[in-house]
């Protein structure tokens, strides 16, 4: 192994699919020789065939689209303000000043433990759902967005008003382009950040979602449920991760030239 | 006709945290630039050559004094004074052409007409066949000769450059000093180049202009008289030698000033 070296293509794929073969192996290990009680820890075929289940039998397809849908929803509701607010924060510092301490503060309040107030001010239908996602998503990605703004190369900026740019044409032809693939990894990492969220603001007060069933399930003692539920998040979670690299890779495939 | 007036401009940087002394980076100084003037400005390290470029681009404001561009005082940056920096700026994210179309397309030219004026500037910099190329993909002296063509498309009313070549091995930079030399002798246009290098400050310029170690002034404008088109051979012509000569000695004092 040589330091930072990257490693061949076929080499990567491989030791990524080893991981996980040593994983199950482990899994199948200890739910099989007992080592784990079975209603503890079920075994990975049990947990693929309830897994199957729950899709054809229980409607578990409603549950996962209820859960995107207020992942997806609760982050773009604060995506399309944290993007602007995060922008004029970056650019403009007075407004940077006014509102960066405040935010600075309300990213360390966890998302979750605002979800008694919340069922308290909006019930527990998905206005609840989507604040939580909201909360969790919003602060963390104006700050984000800003200290992205506010490290537009300076060079770049001064060479735009020598060729002519007023203050709105360097926001548009210099802050934005640049700054652009960063805040398109932001919104990426965030979106990972609002599924951490979902399955709390579901555990309670939910009657849909892959929450909801998880939570279902406990009472049941049905781990195989469980584990499915939990691994289909990491599906759903990585597929999306996936998907938004591609849109980024694809969009902004100049900040990708070495 | 003088284009360009510097009068007893000075620049004086305050110190970046309390009770920091301030640093005074230029002297009041005046200077007078005509058109079609190639005047090379060569100093040591740290005179305040970058200081008074920045400042006739607009991009700081002076302490004291006034620079005037065909009778206008300049107040910040503007279109009619073109820049090449000194460390890379090209757009990343635009390629060749895009960068080099970058005023045409603020001021809202047409594009069929942002593409002849391109096309002309990719042809005069030697770079046909790159004019999809980003920036990422072309070398360091590739880049320059972009950003001169980027400075140059926009038509200004004087070019100014910054040690464009600093970067670059010494043969490319004699190349690039020819090239530009070359455009200037066709087009005509008010220059003020500035530079640490000796040859090339007097292979180009038409006068150089010499500053003392910081607080920078002026210490003396000598004038170049070569007649143009000028071939690289006169680099190794007695006259050059004895101005190379001359020049040595005056930056010489200035960098051991400037070292002490
Ligand atoms: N923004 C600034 N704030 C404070 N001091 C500055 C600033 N810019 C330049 N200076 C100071 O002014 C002096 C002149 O700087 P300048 O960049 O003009 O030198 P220079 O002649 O271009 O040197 P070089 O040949 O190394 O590029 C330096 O002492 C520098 O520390
Ligand atoms: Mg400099």
């Amino acid at each position: 192994m040589k330091l930072l070296v990257p490693v061949r293509r076929e080499s990567r794929i491989a030791l990524g699919v080893a991981f996980f073969i040593v994983f199950v192996a482990l899994w199948s290990f200890l739910s099989m020789s007992g080592a784990v009680p079975r209603h503890f820890l079920a075994t990975p075929w049990q947990t693929v065939a309830s897994g199957w289940n729950l899709f054809a039998t229980q409607g578990f397809t409603h549950d996962v689209g209820m859960t995107i849908w207020r992942v997806v929803g609760g982050f773009l509701l604060a995506a399309v303000i944290a993007v602007p607010l995060g922008i004029a924060m970056g650019v403009y510092k007075p407004i940077e000043a006014f509102f960066e301490p405040f935010v600075s503060f309300a990213r360390y309040l966890p998302a979750s433990a605002f979800i008694p107030l919340l069922i308290l001010w909006v019930g527990i239908g998905e206005a609840q759902k989507l604040t939580v996602i909201f909360i969790g998503c919003f602060f963390q990605l104006t700050l984000m967005i800003a200290m992205i703004v506010s490290g537009t190369r300076r060079d770049l900026v001064e060479a735009a008003y020598t060729l002519g740019c007023k203050d709105t044409g360097v926001i548009r032809r210099v802050v934005l382009p640049g700054a652009a693939p960063d805040i398109a990894e932001a919104l990426r990492q965030v979106l990972g950040l609002g599924w951490t969220y979902i399955i709390v603001a579901e555990l309670i007060g939910a009657s849909s979602g892959i929450g909801h069933m998880i939570t279902d399930s406990q009472a049941l003692m049905a781990t195989d449920h469980i584990i499915a539920g939990i691994v289909v998040i990491g599906l759903v979670g990585l597929l999306s991760d996936v998907l938004f690299k591609k849109v980024n890779q694809h969009l902004f495939s100049w900040s990708l030239l070495r | 006709m003088s284009r360009l007036s510097i009068r007893d401009v000075s620049k004086t940087f305050p110190g970046h945290r309390r009770n920091a002394p301030a640093t005074q980076a230029l002297l009041p100084i005046g200077l007078e630039v005509g058109d079609n003037d190639f005047i090379t400005v060569l100093g040591p390290s740290g005179c305040g050559k970058s200081t008074l470029l920045r400042l006739v681009a607009g991009l700081e404001t002076p302490t004291t004094g006034e620079i005037r561009l065909d009778g206008t005082k300049i107040v910040g940056a503007g279109a009619d004074r073109g820049v090449v920096f000194q460390s890379y700026t090209l757009f990343p994210w635009l390629n060749v052409r895009q960068n080099i179309c970058f005023g045409l397309r603020e001021k809202g030219m047409k594009l069929t007409e942002q593409r002849d004026i391109s096309d002309r500037f990719i042809a005069q910099v030697g770079l046909r066949g790159f004019e999809d190329h980003f920036p990422k993909q072309l070398s360091g002296g590739m880049q320059q000769r972009v950003a001169i063509a980027r400075a140059l498309a926009n038509d200004p009313k004087i070019l100014l450059l910054d040690e464009p070549f600093g970067a670059l091995d010494n043969q490319t930079r004699v190349l690039m000093q020819e090239l530009l030399l070359g455009i200037w002798e066709q087009a005509q246009k008010t220059v003020m180049f500035i530079t640490h290098d000796i040859d090339e400050a007097i292979f180009m310029a038409s006068r150089v202009v010499v500053f003392s170690a910081r607080p920078g002034r002026i210490k003396a404008e000598i004038e170049v008289g070569f007649p143009h088109p000028r071939h690289y051979t006169i680099k190794t012509s007695p006259e050059f030698m004895a101005l190379k000569a001359r020049l040595t000695e005056e930056i010489r004092v200035e960098a051991i000033a400037a070292a002490h």
